[in-house]
């Protein structure tokens, strides 16, 4: 993750409530179909945005996702941030394990986001928010 | 949206015509509860053929509203998953846990039948 480029549209997607979360993912599917992105790709997708998005709505209640087009050499693909001003992971480490939560989630969110795409990347700090940037390339 | 339920003799059908949101799907759950028991149906059939997204909350309320039908006395079976769909779950992690899951409704329908009999 060198490189930001930014693409064409470069949307931006308040979230702050479930409806929102219906919103980003639909929002972020349109934008990886524009891209150039199809069938199971679209799904995981919108399903770690979904995760993502429903993280800040249980735990920051705002926040807002950003999408826009990367290209590393020949390779192009999607980048989405969810970023928020909650109040932060304490242990991220323990937070990208499966099963682990704090609420009565499932606890996949974060470990089956990673999963779902190519690249992902969490920082956070306490207090002061939550970043979480996801790259997915296209084949 | 609220997701329409209809009445097919002992069983009802409830099928999402939209994305849902979390609200949508607490309604979901609590509208079948309710029903299995005005009804006194024997089971319940979710179709989700139209869902593109089977995120954590999504599969959690799933899990949950079947095992609120069979507290109630009736059986849950799920229809239409997508095979991207499936894919994702999978790749997330999430199970439907022992809830019945066909790939359509005539399957639903046979799968309650012969389970009833």
């Amino acid at each position: 993750m060198n490189r930001h480029d930014s693409g064409p549209g470069a949307p931006v997607i308040p979230i702050a409530s479930d409806l929102d979360i219906v919103e980003a993912r639909t929002a972020a599917r349109a934008f990886a179909t524009y891209l150039g992105f199809e069938g199971a790709d679209l799904v995981m997708i919108a399903t770690a945005v979904s995760e993502m998005a429903r993280n800040i709505v249980e735990y920051a209640n705002q926040g807002e996702m950003s999408l826009s087009a990367v290209q590393n050499n020949s390779r192009r693909g999607l980048q989405v941030v969810i970023r928020d001003q909650g109040p932060g992971i304490a242990d991220v480490s323990q937070a990208m394990q499966d099963g682990y939560s704090t609420s009565q989630s499932l606890g996949l969110g974060l470990p089956g986001s990673r999963r779902l795409m190519d690249e992902f990347r969490i920082e956070s700090r306490i207090g002061l928010g939550t970043t979480v940037t996801m790259r997915k390339w296209l084949r | 949206m609220r997701v329409p339920i209809l009445k097919q003799g002992e069983y009802i059908i409830a099928s999402i015509q939209s994305a849902l949101t979390d609200h949508d799907l607490f309604q979901l759950r609590d509208d079948l509860a309710a029903c299995v028991g005005r009804h006194r149906s024997k089971g319940v059939i979710v179709d989700v053929t139209v869902l593109d997204v089977m995120d954590s909350f999504a599969t959690r309320m799933v899990r949950d509203l079947a095992q609120m039908v069979r507290l109630r006395g009736a059986k849950t079976v799920i229809v239409g998953i997508q095979p991207e769909v499936a894919f994702a779950m999978v790749q997330l992690g999430l199970e439907l846990g022992d809830v019945a899951t066909v790939l359509d409704l005539d399957e639903a329908l046979e799968l309650l039948r012969y389970e009833s009999t």
